[in-house]
């Protein structure tokens, strides 16, 4: 919280006095410094959460260590922050982090009026409600009158007043800064309800003390297209976090994985070649090496693989691939081709 | 060699020393050079602020404390709806619940405080060990832990909505927080009003005549119990007379939480309780070391003048010791104050949790919004320095 303010306080200092920071190439103090420095959350199983050695991993995670790998062959140059919801936007604009990978709604108000782009959406998301199963209420038209824990700083807590709001229901908001927080309240019985991210309520409420006794409403109150931001105004670095994710994509929909990726450079396939950067010069374009995409194919995998490893069926949240299919599998996830 | 010739120049006429050498014309010249510095470093900073924000695209301008707010806050002392109310009003809210807690937590801290204070001179062995032991606990341990301690802690205390702890008639206590009944005044309630005001102007003027008339005479009079009388019985027997238009809606059990009442929601009592238990300590000591400030010889002689116990403190002991401890009392109170943007921790919606938090991260207006707080805490401690001083003024020992 101290923090947040000292965030705010230094974004504004270095608005005031810093030359100007959003002009500068990312991509040469990225490769200046040696590492990427990469805004994450304070804790969201499956998406960036440290393990009990500092070590994090999550689908968020992953897309940071895919573009160490792309720019240096190696996926560990890779500095992680983790930022509470209200600390991410400043950190990123202050300069604090180059690349901002925290299950971040893309919003057109975050788009347009904070001096930042959003490169992509990585997991399609929507808000849902939890609650104590033996509460006896099964559907989010019968909260009126519920307190209900979240964040603050999210979308989460405009969404919840709308839809409210939109069905003549009361409530109480109780909004903390951190997760953990809005966590153990819930688990104190502070809240009725806790609300944020579909997702991830199937990952907070692992760290209750008894997961099976609460129940995820089916109700989804909105659209949360979680992904990527970096500053605006430097168009490489942008065009470097979108393709690294779209080259997942791309490697998923052609059967290139983290196994293969080798042999796959061998392919007859145009598209593979391209992508692999057996053919063409679409590294250079970006400042990179022309197998950017098969590095950081190599380090983290394929979106699929990706997924499947952090939040898939075979995980503790056990989560279906649903909207996040590829498009040619009737899902969302789309990129654009390589050529 | 320059020394002589100044000397020299003393003692004959009028020295004709260049205008750079002139002093006063120097001192002047420094002060106005460095004013334009400053002008000028503070105005550069703006405009490359500026030019920066415009570059990176950031919105700016004052414009969004106009703009609907869209989110909801725990505790409002004034009507703040959801949809409608702008960032303006956000800001405001967050105004009046810091400075709830804050005025509360100060009034708690100081009783508490004397109290604590007090008890460690206290010949009572026990008694001063306690106040000591609490004294150490409370100084030494750092009060954001404190803060979910208490939060916590009473979290985990407090039974659910269903299980609510029933007072009866002073309404009901569960996790959601202390459901109380609200006064709901009736037709006339405005004289009841009226008389009050009446009645304590009544007091202050016995109390004021009763004080000149001892000084004159001598003689005294029950002011006390008189001013008393005035302030509460005048509005009572209106009260009475008018037909005791008041009723209470009471909180009632039912749905997610009781419904009716007022609510004073769990985040407000444990930062008020951490806030005013952390301060007291420090002003425990504050008090401790005024009251020792007072030379011993004040109350032997007060002693020997006849005086007892309870008014050689009131009298004697209390009126100086004041004096010493007033200035460190007043960063105290400035500290409680500033202490409690720890709140956003425990979601308490005071100023820095809605404004400088959650108002600035929807618009992401850092630099407004961050000197539109600061300015704001600034005025906040500059009023109770001023307060505090004047209080100061008035007690200090006047030379006779
Ligand atoms: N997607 C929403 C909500 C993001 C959010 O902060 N979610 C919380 C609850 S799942 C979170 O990430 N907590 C983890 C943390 O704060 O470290 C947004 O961008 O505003």
């Amino acid at each position: 919280m101290t923090k947040t303010v000292l965030t705010g306080v230094l974004g504004a200092a270095v608005l005031a006095l810093g030359a100007s920071t959003a002009s500068a190439a990312t991509l040469d103090d990225v490769k200046a410094k040696g590492f990427v420095q990469c805004g994450v959350s304070q804790g969201l199983p499956g998406f960036s959460n440290p393990d009990a050695d500092g070590e994090w991993s999550g689908m968020d995670v992953d897309l940071c260590r895919g573009i160490a790998a792309a720019i240096f062959g190696d996926a560990t140059a890779v500095k992680f922050t983790p930022l509470s919801a209200k600390e991410r936007f400043t950190a990123l604009q202050s300069g604090e982090v180059d690349v901002l990978s925290r299950n971040t709604t893309w919003t057109m108000s975050r788009d347009t009026q904070l001096g930042l782009n959003f490169a992509g959406v990585n997991y399609y998301d929507g808000q849902g409600f939890m609650i104590r199963t033996d509460m006896n209420i099964n559907s989010a038209l019968e909260l009126s009158g519920a307190s209900i824990c979240t964040n603050t700083g999210t979308t989460t807590e405009l969404n919840v007043a709308d839809y409210f709001r939109a069905n003549n229901m009361e409530y109480e908001l109780v909004a903390f800064e951190k997760a953990d927080e809005v966590v153990a309240a819930y688990d104190a019985g502070r809240c009725d309800v806790y609300t944020t991210d579909q997702s991830g309520l199937y990952a907070q409420r692992l760290k209750l003390t008894d997961p099976g006794a609460h129940k995820v409403l089916p109700e989804i109150i909105s659209k949360e297209p979680l992904g990527p931001v970096v500053r605006q105004g430097d168009d490489q670095w942008f065009n470097i976090v979108k393709w690294v994710h779209f080259a997942t994509l791309n490697a998923e929909e052609l059967g290139v994985t983290m196994a293969n990726v080798e042999e796959m450079k061998e392919s007859d396939n145009p598209s593979i070649r391209r992508l692999l950067g057996t053919e063409g010069e679409f590294g250079s374009d970006i400042g990179l090496e022309n197998d950017w995409a098969a590095k950081a194919i190599a380090a983290v995998g394929n979106y699929g693989e990706i997924f499947d490893r952090n939040v898939g069926p075979d995980t503790e949240l056990a989560i279906g691939r649903g909207v996040n299919a590829l498009w040619s599998q009737g899902g969302l996830q789309y990129a654009p081709p390589i050529r | 060699m320059a020394v002589t010739d100044m000397g020299r120049g003393v003692a004959d006429a009028p020295p004709k020393v260049a205008l750079l050498n002139n002093p006063k014309f120097r001192s002047w010249l420094f002060q106005i050079l460095l004013g334009v510095a400053v002008a000028y470093l503070v105005y550069s900073g703006w405009v490359n602020m500026n030019a920066n924000l415009q570059a990176a695209g950031v919105a700016s301008g004052f414009g969004f404390l106009g703009e609907n707010a869209g989110f909801s806050v725990a505790q409002s002392l004034i009507d703040y709806d959801q949809g409608t109310s702008s960032y303006g009003r956000v800001y405001v809210v967050g105004v009046l619940n810091t400075l709830i807690v804050a005025v509360v937590g100060i009034v708690f801290a100081t009783v508490m405080g004397f109290l604590l204070g007090i008890a460690r001179l206290s010949n009572n062995w026990i008694v001063s060990r306690l106040a000591t032991s609490y004294v150490e606990f409370a100084r030494n341990v750092p009060l954001l832990l404190q803060i979910f301690i208490w939060y916590f802690g009473v979290l985990r205390l407090l039974p659910q909505p269903r299980d609510s702890l029933d007072f009866g008639p002073l309404g009901l206590l569960n996790i959601r927080g202390y459901f109380a009944p609200k006064p709901v005044w009736g037709d006339g309630s405005a004289f009841v009003l009226y008389a009050l005001i009446a009645g304590i102007v009544i007091a202050i003027g016995v109390s004021r005549w009763s004080y000149r008339r001892q000084m004159a005479t001598g003689q005294r009079f029950p002011s006390l119990w008189v001013g008393l009388g005035a302030a509460v019985g005048l509005p009572l027997v209106v009260f009475l007379a008018l037909g005791a238009p008041l009723t209470w809606d009471m909180p009632v059990l039912g749905g997610f939480r009781p419904s009716g009442g007022m609510t004073v929601i769990p985040e407000f009592i444990a930062l008020l309780v951490a806030l005013s238990t952390y301060t007291a300590a420090f002003i425990a000591e504050i008090v401790r070391a005024g009251i020792l400030g007072v030379s011993k010889g004040q109350s032997e002689a007060a002693h020997a003048l006849g005086l007892r116990q309870g008014q050689n403190l009131r009298l004697v002991v209390i009126p100086q010791a004041l004096r010493i401890i007033i200035p460190p009392l007043t960063s105290q109170y400035l500290n409680l104050t500033k202490n409690s943007s720890l709140a956003v921790a425990i979601a308490y919606p005071e100023l820095t949790s809605v404004f400088a938090g959650t108002a600035l991260n929807q618009t992401g207006q850092a630099v407004e919004i961050i000197s539109i707080t600061m300015l704001t805490y600034l005025t906040f401690s500059l009023l109770t320095s001023a307060f505090m001083n004047w209080y100061n003024a008035r007690v200090a020992l006047v030379e006779r």
